[in-house]
């Protein structure tokens, strides 16, 4: 058990040889990852396993590896799904009492797509409700802590996700982004996580908060290992009309750890001193510092429309989860009340007991937005300066090929700290939502600690053009030895 | 844009299926007013002559052929329903009968 639980900790190549060369089998890494699991569970960062299904998994895939016949980077690698993402017979809970019961008619096209590389899906991890939150406390699960302080939140929407990998529960997870959901959550973590380009990965399968802004992403402890799951989990898909035609780069072998004559935009808007943690601006600066001095050019652009990116973002997701969250009504899946008088006592009652405060407060901020006489003011508005922020970026990569900032103005903050005042909350996701209006690739990985917890550096892409903040990332890490950090009890 | 008093979260509450006490009612009158009052910051902005947007990436509509596919098993479809008899999802009347 020693030399796999040695073995869990590190990452997805030395796994991959440790398993190929016949050192440790994947049976017993997935034993080490369902322990580990176990041993964590004070952290409530993973809601439910599936031991017994992915020890039968384990050993036939230990068998393929004996054989020779290792399907992919990920067989026999344990790997956790954030709970909005499908699995055929398991739960998918969502967080949410209306899905406390349902079970998965279908895989979802990632699931899919990772079972057949043979990884060994172990569980599911915990997020906020219908991913509706940045701390994992809006969870029937109960609040998920942070692994380098238990007493701060772990970031969120995809929480569980981030506190597994940071932990070492599993080397890779999967998450979902929809306003930063895995970005903000690995800045707090210090683990990496990437948000794809929108259509990049299929969300067939991932339940639906705002469709225009859901993505699916990777987190790992190395941006190696985003790139490698990335290249596995990525690609076209029929199921989803929004899915980008594209063919799937080989991201691992752009990662050269050349930065030299790579031009980096500074958006002044993210580098301001009002409201922004001085230890987070300063280790930002220092992770730049370290790219110049690989030979990267940095310059300042503008993205003049970030101040109003938490306000577009809240119109446009409520707006859509308002009308996505119609579909839980108690009569197909998922909870109903008690002794109906009639359908529309039903669809009430079965709803009101079924959703959390968050998620009724934004179905009505959502409904509000698109009722009549506010439709033109609020969405309709928010639409069109969705264009603007998008414009932003367009000016910004004229002249630069990526643009790095902070992930988020802070690091973690305390559990229970922003839970009573939801605009406070809203607002901790100031530098990741334009992203995601705009449909680029953002990735999050530490640049080092302020006060003894992680700082997220966020590097922002062109779209589809992965390529380059991977390349970025992983240059970063061959120049530092922040990811290499880890929180004091797993170190 | 007025203010959001607890009668105008009734109002959207109904067209949203949700049923509020009057203290969560209170509690989200307040919320949505900060809300909105934040949202409010958008109208500052020129947005004369701008297209909206409605996706994060452009894409024209996807065509594919219109051949059948096999669907999803009904017994499956139906195997979460919280009432279901056969492959139906059983409800409770919505109309009354004639007399």
């Amino acid at each position: 058990m020693g030399q796999a639980e040695d073995l869990l900790a590190k990452g997805l190549a030395e796994q991959r040889a440790a398993l190929d060369g016949g050192d440790v089998s994947a049976s017993a890494l997935v034993d080490a990852s369902l322990a580990r699991i176990e041993a964590a569970a004070a952290l409530s960062a993973v809601v439910s396993t599936r031991p017994a299904a992915a020890r039968a998994e384990a050993e036939a895939a230990a068998q393929r590896i004996a054989a020779g016949d290792a399907r992919s980077v990920l067989d026999g690698v344990p790997i956790l799904l954030k709970d909005n993402i499908v699995q055929a017979s398991e739960p998918a809970t969502c967080a949410s009492r209306i899905l406390e019961n349902f079970v998965s008619p279908y895989d979802a096209t990632v699931t899919e797509k990772l079972r057949a590389a043979g990884a060994i899906i172990v569980g599911r991890a915990n997020m906020d409700e219908f991913a509706m939150g940045s701390s994992t406390e809006n969870t029937i699960h109960g609040a998920a802590h942070n692994p380098w302080d238990p007493t701060k939140a772990c970031g969120g929407s995809s929480g569980g996700s981030a506190a597994a990998v940071a932990a070492g529960l599993v080397p890779v997870a999967l998450g979902s982004d929809t306003g930063g959901s895995i970005r903000q959550p690995a800045g707090c973590c210090g683990v990496v996580g990437l948000k794809p380009t929108y259509g990049r990965v299929s969300r067939w399968g991932l339940v639906a908060f705002a469709s225009s802004l859901d993505q699916i992403g990777p987190f790992g402890r190395s941006v190696a290992d985003c790139a490698a799951t990335l290249e596995v989990i990525a690609g076209h898909d029929a199921r989803d009309s929004t899915s980008v035609p594209e063919d799937v780069p080989k991201w691992t072998e752009a990662l050269d750890g050349d930065v030299a004559g790579l031009t980096i935009g500074l958006p002044e808007e993210y580098f301001v001193e009002e409201g922004v943690d001085p230890g987070v601006l300063a280790r930002v600066r220092e992770a730049i510092g370290a790219l110049e001095s690989a030979g990267a050019k940095t310059m300042p652009v503008s993205l003049p429309h970030t101040e109003h990116a938490i306000a577009t973002y809240y119109v446009i997701a409520t707006a859509e989860a308002s009308s996505n969250l119609a579909r839980f009504d108690g009569v197909r899946y998922g909870r109903r009340a008690d002794r109906p008088e009639d359908l529309q006592d039903l669809y009430m009652r079965s709803r009101s007991e079924g959703f959390g405060p968050e998620v009724k407060r934004r179905i009505l901020l959502g409904t509000y937005v698109l009722s009549a006489g506010y439709y033109d003011a609020y969405y309709g508005k928010a639409q069109r300066v969705r264009t603007l922020i998008r414009r932003d970026f367009d000016r910004a990569f004229a002249s630069c090929d990526l643009i790095v900032t902070p992930t988020m103005p802070e690091t973690a903050f305390g559990l229970g700290e922003k839970s009573d005042d939801p605009l406070s909350m809203y607002l901790s996701d100031v530098y990741t939502t334009s992203v995601n209006l705009a449909g680029l690739p953002g990735l999050s990985m530490s640049c080092g600690l302020s006060n003894g917890m992680p700082v997220g550096l966020q590097l922002i892409g062109k779209p589809l053009d992965e390529t380059t903040i991977l390349r970025v990332g992983d240059a970063f890490e061959r120049l530092t030895d922040h990811h290499l950090l880890r929180p004091p009890e797993v170190a | 844009m007025s203010t959001i008093g607890p009668e105008d979260v009734a109002y959207v509450a109904q067209l949203a299926r949700l049923a509020l006490t009057e203290d969560e009612a209170q509690a989200m009158a307040r919320d949505l007013e900060q809300i909105l009052g934040h949202v409010k910051s958008l109208d500052a902005l020129d947005t004369d002559g701008v297209e909206p947007t409605a996706h994060g990436f452009e894409l024209a509509t996807p065509m594919r052929l219109d051949q059948p596919v096999e669907p999803i098993d009904p017994e499956l479809a139906v195997s979460n329903a919280p009432a279901a008899q056969g492959t139906a999802f059983l409800v409770p009347k919505v109309l009354e009968e004639e007399g």
